[in-house]
């Protein structure tokens, strides 16, 4: 079972208490009636479906019902990172330059509430 | 003179109990329960108004004289009464948007009370139900089997369940079952 960080309940919980709710960061536009049919079938209908890391929206549906975001990677399932909903979407070649465990999964029981520690500057490092 | 009919509620599975290996399920008693939703900004005049703070800390529960709250998320709270209160009454002077909704009706508790409390629990609920995870005073919205249900530990070997009452055929079969297996 995959163990997601809700950024509400601030904790990783069982995935049967979540749900996907597709792509994130797909913006209404804010005169929908002027949009052409071109524009809106985008909007609508087509998304990314990326091999790899995808910014996607999730609620936390029987837990404290809240939507956020997350990124994920559809190669490996593996959550990079989970973000409350409003939050900019963050730096994608960051993501992939951090990597690590992010979805904790493997982590000792006694570890599993602890933050990610902030990457090491390697500045003056040989 | 015309006769004054008065209707019986009868509570689903009023009164049940079931003795398992080191758990024990009971049917508790009705209560007064309400949903409430609000801002930050009401939120002080309500725990005021309620006579409980309400908890702001995820997986938390506040308890004063027979009235809990349970935080569900980061504006919604479930306040269950059992000292006969009136929460959406107490809820009515107060100023600030919110949202009071009396659930009374709409919820069954059931208290699973053992040393086998949390396996029998964890038969259907894949949250860490261990003390580290899940103090005494935890409390959390999340699933059994199928169903949605809310989940408060009232003592290490004690919780409270409360599910909807149309699951409440399928949650008390399911912990049955489960503490038969213990
Ligand atoms: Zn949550």
């Amino acid at each position: 079972m995959l163990l997601i960080h809700c950024p509400y309940c601030e904790e990783e919980r069982p995935e049967l208490e979540f749900r996907n709710a597709g792509e994130a960061h797909i913006a209404r536009s804010t005169n929908i009636a002027a949009e052409s049919d071109e524009d809106f079938e985008k909007f609508f209908f087509i998304r990314s479906n990326p091999k790899g890391v995808i910014f996607e929206r999730w609620r936390h549906i029987h837990g404290c019902a809240r939507f956020f975001n997350a990124a994920r990677d559809t190669i490996t399932d593996r959550f990079l990172l989970t973000y409350k909903a409003g939050e900019p979407k963050p730096d994608l070649e960051k993501l992939k330059a951090d990597g690590g465990p992010a979805a904790w999964a493997n982590r000792p029981p006694d570890q599993l509430n602890e933050k990610p520690k902030a990457k090491r500057s390697t500045k003056g490092e040989a | 003179m015309a006769k004054v009919a008065i209707a019986t509620r009868q509570p689903a599975h009023a009164g049940k109990s079931l003795g398992g290996h080191g758990v024990s399920l009971k049917v508790l008693e009705p209560a007064s329960r309400m949903s409430l939703r609000a801002r930050p900004a009401a939120v002080a005049a309500l725990s005021k108004a309620i006579g409980v703070t309400l908890p702001e800390k995820p997986k938390s529960s506040a308890v004063k004289a027979g009235r809990t709250v349970l935080w569900l998320g980061p504006d919604e709270w479930l306040v269950i009464d059992e000292a006969g209160g009136d929460p959406i009454g107490d809820c009515a002077s107060v100023k600030g948007l919110h949202s009071a909704v009396d659930v009374s009706h709409r919820n069954v508790g059931i208290a699973v009370i053992g040393p086998n409390a949390a396996d029998t629990i964890n038969a259907g609920c894949p949250q860490d139900l261990s003390l580290a995870a899940f103090p005494v005073g935890a409390a959390s919205r999340t699933v059994l089997g199928k169903v949605e249900m809310v989940l408060l530990r009232t003592g290490e070997d004690a919780f409270r369940l409360e599910c909807w009452r149309s699951f409440s055929d399928y949650v008390w079969g399911f912990l049955s079952e489960a503490a038969r297996d213990g």
